[in-house]
């Protein structure tokens, strides 16, 4: 007996796997039904769907990367502290003496990757014509996914707290102020007055909302270190549950009719 | 400056140049980057020997059938005997003047790129070009062809410092690396949407049709997405390794960096401010994307092309969503990220980025084109000590040209349109539906139209009212 043989004959490999290794027709479709991660896929697949000219792998490497980000994620809020006092010199640290600092760098360039991959694949789904019925509710799903990645990689921009993070998150929250009607240089803040007082001051405006503050400080810090490592992804995660759900529901990969 | 006394300048005298365009580390790098080229070649090659295709040349050059692999083999000794000068001779740059961008070839690149008007002309008429000649585009020799002269116009330009500066910037990397993606999966998509017309005009069903028998997940489908997750992550320890993470100098609340930008995925946003006010470029327009591409199922009443690729029974919605994508979303992230400069400048790629460039600005309003110049006679205003009420009225009668323009284009033109080029699209998709569609689209070529009405008449605004911070 082999040594293989010994340990997927022994009770402990047993109990984790109900059923022999995927060599014949029979456990390669048990292994599909009875494994939790494998379940996602239906146990058979018709064979245009999975050519990679077809869906160009896109939705499966974006969520690839976001798993990437979430344990490299995980792995620097050991040692990163969102405060003015450390943000900074931790991020320094990771790039200088931290070992395996360099997942800063996985984590930076896998949140590039990711933007891209998650255009890409809108761009294969509207070249597919994958939106569709029945697909109309996932392609909004997808939308709003595609806009969860990019705050995602917006709130992460600004916590490495140098200049590059801080102009560009200032930047772009600019904008928030000139929200119209909620913004303090937005067209019609003015009419949400009491009795001759402006209530959309830069002390209350949607910018303020946004970074905590009149400006970028350490309340945005801590703002956007929250939406950026529990609030956001929370809801990715709790989104992309729904797409791949829908994916199934609405009849697996699209195919001509 | 000469390249070439340039080079001699540095060799002599080390490095005083403080912008050397060529050093031998670069071109060291360069005969890698060469040799990289020549053996994604030698694969071209065999692969093109396998195929045996042969094209024929001429009458007048005689008329012979010749292979294609014999043309690409020919194309890759070349690159190879490139790539082996740079590596023996970087020490020697005189030997290598005929691989260096010459200065021409650099004023007229920066010609085009560093002007938004020739900028967005050229881009859109590549787009249209690429639509026109898709049939030619997508064969595979074609595309290899393209490729190859956008890698060595890029190495070629590496040999300029200005360009290593804007191209090299670590977070600008993965930018560059998107265009070739981009660019590959537009190909890709055009080669498969041919194949599927094709095989239309023949009366066969498409290609994915056929193609559908049913295979187990395992292991056709898990050993594909294994492969792919241990490629993926092979590359990001690599990129990692090689390119470190930007960390600049701690923040700064009173140090502003000139120009200041957004992240790279914004930048198109960014460069709308240039014609829009941040309510419309910052707040509106990106709620109207969102929306609208969330409308798009529910617009689209094309039944046809759905779960296959196609252009022939889309071209409608596959030409405005690659117009959105690609001059107007990735092209405008380019100009963005490569182009522009300190005080927002726009600056060719082998451009100094001089923070004294000086670019006159003097932009003339809607109302002030119609009262000033049209009727000669001043802006309407409210007398001093009048009520908010008569000065509000004063504003309103000062922008009326805006107004009337801008409800006229939203208003409107959707009807002239329902009763010419739209015409179809209004019978099938019924009113409300209808209004939604042209107002997307509408708002969508609002850009480009005030980008053209900037160029042509230094127009500022439609509607101006910075009373209210409502401009338009
Ligand atoms: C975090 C972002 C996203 C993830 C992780 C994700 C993941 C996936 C995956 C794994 C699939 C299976 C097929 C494939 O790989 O192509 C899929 C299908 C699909 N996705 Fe996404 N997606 C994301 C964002 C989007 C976006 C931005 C859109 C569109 C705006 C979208 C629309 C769709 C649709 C309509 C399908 C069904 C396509 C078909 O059946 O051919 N998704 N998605």
């Amino acid at each position: 007996m082999s040594v293989g043989d010994y340990i997927r004959d022994s009770q402990i490999w047993k109990s984790i796997f109900r059923h022999p290794a995927p060599y014949d027709r029979r456990n390669r479709v048990v292994v599909m039904l009875t494994n939790f991660f494998l379940h996602l896929h239906p146990v058979s697949i018709k064979q245009h769907g999975i050519a990679l000219s077809y869906t160009w792998c896109m939705g499966g490497i974006t969520f690839f990367l976001f798993l990437v980000e979430t344990i490299t994620g995980v792995l620097l809020m050991f040692y990163y502290r969102p405060t003015l006092e450390w943000a900074f010199n931790d991020i320094l640290a990771l790039r200088d003496v931290t070992t395996l600092g360099i997942m800063r760098e996985i984590h930076r360039w896998g949140a590039h990757a990711m933007v891209i991959t998650v255009w890409l694949h809108m761009y294969r789904v509207f070249l597919t014509g994958s939106y569709k019925p029945p697909r109309e509710f996932n392609w909004v799903v997808g939308v709003i996914l595609l806009k969860l990645t990019l705050l995602l990689s917006f709130t992460g921009y600004l916590l490495p707290w140098d200049q590059l993070a801080i102009w560009a998150i200032t930047v772009g929250s600019n904008m928030a102020r000139a929200t119209p009607v909620l913004g303090h240089e937005g067209p019609g803040f003015q009419f949400l007055n009491l009795g001759g007082y402006d209530l959309i001051t830069n002390a209350s405006d949607a910018r303020f909302l946004l970074l905590g503050s009149r400006f970028v400080g350490e309340e945005t810090l801590n703002r956007f270190y929250i939406l950026h490592c529990v609030a956001i992804p929370l809801a990715s995660a709790g989104l992309i549950a729904i797409h791949f759900w829908r994916v199934r529901k609405d009849g697996g990969i699209s195919q001509p009719l | 400056m000469n390249s070439l006394s340039q080079i001699t300048s540095c060799l002599i005298l080390g490095s005083t140049d403080p912008h050397p365009n060529v050093t031998p580390s670069v071109l060291f790098g360069l005969g890698w980057l060469y040799l990289i080229l020549f053996a994604m070649n030698v694969v071209w090659t065999w692969r093109s020997f396998h195929k045996a295709r042969h094209f024929r040349l001429p009458e007048f050059m005689g008329g012979m059938d010749i292979p294609n692999a014999a043309l690409w083999s020919i194309y890759s000794i070349a690159l190879l005997l490139v790539s082996v000068t740079h590596l023996t001779c970087a020490s020697v740059p005189e030997a290598l003047r005929w691989f260096v961008m010459p200065d021409f070839a650099k004023a007229a690149v920066d010609s085009v790129v560093a002007d938004a008007r020739i900028y967005f002309a050229v881009t859109t008429g590549a787009f249209i070009a690429m639509l026109a000649l898709r049939d030619w585009l997508a064969k595979p020799n074609v595309g290899w062809g393209i490729l190859n002269l956008s890698l060595l116009f890029l190495c070629v330009s590496l040999t300029d410092w200005d360009f290593r500066q804007i191209v090299g910037k670590p977070d600008n990397v993965p930018i560059v690396a998107m265009l070739f993606i981009v660019g590959y999966f537009t190909w890709l998509y055009f080669y498969r949407a041919n194949q599927n017309d094709r095989r239309a005009a023949e009366g066969k069903v498409p290609a994915e049709a056929e193609n559908n028998e049913k295979v187990l997940t395992w292991p056709d489908l898990v050993y594909t997405e294994m492969i792919c997750m241990i490629a993926i992550t092979a590359l990001l320890i690599l990129w990692g390794i090689a390119l470190q993470a930007p960390l600049e100098e701690p923040a700064s609340a009173v140090k502003t960096p000139n120009p200041s930008k957004a992240p790279w995925y914004f930048l198109g946003l960014q460069e709308m401010l240039v014609y829009y006010d941040p309510w419309l470029a910052g707040v509106v327009f990106p709620s109207v994307i969102i929306g609208g591409m969330m409308a798009i199922p529910y617009i689209d009443f094309n039944k046809l092309g759905n779960g296959y690729y196609t252009f022939n029974e889309r071209k409608f919605a596959i030409t405005t969503f690659m117009f959105g994508f690609l001059p107007l979303w990735v092209g405008m992230i380019i100009l963005g990220t490569f182009l522009r400069g300190p005080n927002w400048n726009i600056f060719g790629i082998y451009e100094f980025w001089d923070v004294h460039k000086l670019e006159a600005l003097n932009n003339v309003n809607l109302s002030e084109y119609f009262w000033l110049y049209g009727l000669g006679q001043p802006l309407p205003i409210a007398p001093a000590d009048s009520s908010f009420v008569v000065k509000s009225g004063y504003i309103l009668l000062r922008e009326a040209p805006g107004f009337i323009a801008i409800g006229a284009y939203l208003g409107a033109m959707p009807m002239v349109l329902a009763m010419s080029v739209f015409k179809t699209f209004f019978l099938r998709m019924g009113f409300l539906r209808y209004m939604v569609f042209s107002n997307l689209v509408l708002m969508m070529a609002a850009l480009p139209i005030k980008m053209v009405l900037r160029w042509a008449v230094n127009l500022k605004y439609f509607i101006a009212i910075p009373e209210w911070f409502f401009n338009v």
